[in-house]
């Protein structure tokens, strides 16, 4: 930390970006889109754990999302204050997240994969069915939103800024993690689990507690969520809302800090963009999804970074090529 | 979003095979017994339905250990497809087998094009159907509207058969019939001829398949072909019970998938168990608890993962 460096230096520079977003924004509805990138961000951030740095692809973490959102919302309609219902919501998804890991942890890969979305379904098929409880379709809508140490986050400026907050806390936290003893294990076990239990290590264990540090950040995003829409419907828990952040997390690059909130970034703006044109974001989801997996499967940003140099180096090999004929005819 | 009940929560009277064009027409209530012979009806029917789409999502796991996300987009397009030839007035078994063919030759297609090319990262082979169906969904919304269609079952099998005082619709039974066709001739492939010795020998042990000359890519294309029209034949027999809407896919999709984990995947045997299991508690569940009835599907799922992970009839390992 003794030397500023160009990280440090774009790092400060991002900061001072997203801190004065209100002010060259200006319209509240584009503050309210800059919040939903931090909180998505937050999302992004957490299932990056499992899926980046743990190699477990989960496809069920809109229902932990949901889980935070709903308890929250169903307990402010019941009456609860904010700090009881976001503590509530925060240790529900904790719980869900527990029990998550316990089943699907009996598998890696592609079994993993299966079991949290069949999990995940399971979740969904309660927001949306179980009407007496979630109220079905018409989701949950509250109120007020909090105001932390007495400052109203009413407006769309003042929500930003708590968003910020929250999302700071969340990159904090990655980044200490990334550099934990316990990040570090977590790696080992996506690269060399079987290395890694002749060490001593406890993989399964490892892997649960990652399943559970996802998940508190997961509950983190979808109570931003809730405050930010006031509102929480059984879409939040759909696949589709799972392969959305998958998507936020692999077209960023995984194991990565920036890449799920450049991921985050690039699909939310782009929903509002294309949701602005044409209906049917499913379909540009989908040819977004398998073109940079046909194309680009390390993510966009390396992807990019590897077809330019692959242009680049056939540009210059084609070149030389041409100053011959450039120069025969004379 | 939600697969219309086979027997809605008012009774079983929606058997419906007097009156096709509505599920939800209710008739008199039926003395408790026959209510219990109905669901048990549709229940076998719907679990052959779900046999027929999940046999080729297993025996696609099986073999190439790709859970194919977009197998509920097979279902959902070869019922469109059915459906549409339908409106133009071809007969149904022609429509039923047409919309399988040409989804045999699109999934043959996503295989070798797409899938193909991704050999050897499961992952992105999973993640790439996933994209795929999301993209089929809503092409099928641009083409077919958000209108549920809802054929007529075929003309000779729109009556009801009577036995012992009860009425039972021939369109279920045919169902059934069909279902245990289908699954007695899979096993036969599967069992007794080359072609599926060497699929076996695939599903063990693709690599040493590939050593004894076994041509295990095209063995993929094929068994990936014929999961496709599988599951698309199944979407038109089930259009005239489920009828086709936005969101089928959706609602198709995790029930193979629990059919697969329940019954271990690449064993067919555990396939048509899976379904049945799945079809009896999807009907009963609708009928005696509707908000949970998704739900409870699951609950077996969950205790088949605890207690035997690879399934009810599946191998070790992996």
């Amino acid at each position: 930390m003794t030397r500023v460096t160009a990280p440090h230096a774009a790092f400060a520079l991002a900061l001072v970006g997203l801190s004065t977003v209100p002010l060259w924004v200006g319209n509240s509805y584009y503050v309210d889109v800059a919040s939903q990138i931090l909180l998505f961000a937050v999302f992004a951030l957490a299932l990056n754990v499992l899926v980046g740095y743990g190699g477990l692809v989960s496809l069920g973490h809109a229902g932990l999302f949901a889980v935070s959102g709903y308890t929250a919302g169903l307990m402010l309609q019941a009456g609860f204050g904010h700090a009881v219902a976001i503590a509530g919501a925060v240790l529900a998804t904790l719980l869900t997240s527990a029990v998550f890991a316990v089943l699907a942890l009996r598998s890696t890969g592609i079994g993993f994969l299966m079991i949290t979305l069949a999990l995940g379904q399971i979740l969904w098929g309660i927001a949306y069915r179980w009407a007496d409880l979630t109220n079905g379709d018409n989701g949950v809508s509250i109120s007020t939103r909090p105001a932390p140490f007495g400052m109203s986050l009413s407006g769309a400026p003042s929500f930003y800024y708590a968003t910020l907050v929250v999302f700071l806390f969340a990159l904090a936290a990655m980044a200490a993690f990334e550099r934990s003893p316990f990040g570090a294990s977590l790696r080992g076990t996506r690269d060399q689990a079987r290395r890694m239990t002749a060490l001593g290590y406890n993989v399964w264990l490892i892997r649960f507690l990652a399943f559970l540090f996802s998940g508190f950040w997961c509950s983190v995003a979808g109570l931003l969520y809730l405050y930010n829409k006031q509102f929480i419907s059984p879409q939040v828990s759909a696949l589709q809302a799972s392969a959305e952040v998958l998507l936020m997390v692999i077209s960023g690059g995984t194991a990565t800090l920036l890449g799920p909130i450049a991921g985050a970034a690039i699909v939310v703006i782009m929903k509002y963009v294309v949701s602005a044109y044409v209906v049917r974001w499913n379909l540009v989801l989908g040819v977004i999804f398998v073109a940079i997996i046909t194309f680009m499967p390390e993510g966009l940003v390396p992807g990019s970074v590897r077809i330019w140099g692959f242009a680049r180096r056939r540009w210059r090999a084609l070149r030389p090529a041409r100053k011959p004929t450039a120069g025969a005819p004379p | 979003m939600f697969p219309p009940p086979l027997a809605t929560a008012s009774g079983g009277g929606s058997l419906g095979t007097l009156d096709h064009g509505s599920l939800y027409h209710v008739s008199k209530e039926p003395p408790q017994m026959t209510l219990w012979l109905t669901l048990a009806v549709n229940s076998i029917a719907f679990g052959g339905l779900l046999f027929l789409l999940s046999a080729g999502f297993s025996l696609i796991f099986g073999l190439m250990r790709i859970p194919n996300l977009m197998h509920g987009s097979f279902f959902m397009l070869g019922a469109y497809f059915g459906v549409t030839l339908l409106a133009v007035g071809a007969n149904f078994w022609v429509a039923a087998l047409a919309s399988g063919l040409a989804m045999a030759i699109i999934g043959g297609g996503v295989e070798r094009l797409l899938l193909r090319r991704l050999a050897g990262q499961e992952l992105a082979q999973v993640l790439l159907t996933l994209g795929l169906s999301f993209i089929v969904s809503d092409l099928c919304l641009i083409i077919w509207t958000g209108d549920p269609w809802q054929p007529l079952a075929p003309a000779e099998l729109r009556g009801v058969v009577r036995a012992g005082g009860m009425i039972f619709p021939l369109y279920r039974l045919a169902v059934v019939v069909i279902a245990v066709a289908v699954a007695a001739a899979l096993w036969v492939m599967v069992d007794w001829t080359r072609l599926g010795a060497m699929i076996r020998a695939g599903v063990d042990d693709a690599p040493i398949a590939r050593v004894v000359g076994i041509r295990v890519s095209r063995l993929f294309t094929l068994v990936f072909a014929l999961g496709a029209a599988l599951a698309a034949f199944a979407g038109v027999v089930g259009a005239p019970i489920l009828s086709v809407y936005p969101g089928l896919d959706a609602d198709m999709l995790p029930l193979a998938l629990i059919v697969v984990i329940l019954g271990g995947s690449g064993s067919l045997l555990g396939a048509l168990v899976g379904s049945f299991m799945i079809g009896f508690l999807y009907n009963f569940g609708q009928a005696r608890f509707p908000d949970l009835a998704y739900v409870i599907l699951f609950l077996p799922m969950l205790l088949v993962l605890v207690l035997r992970p690879q399934g009810l009839f599946g191998k070790g390992g992996s």
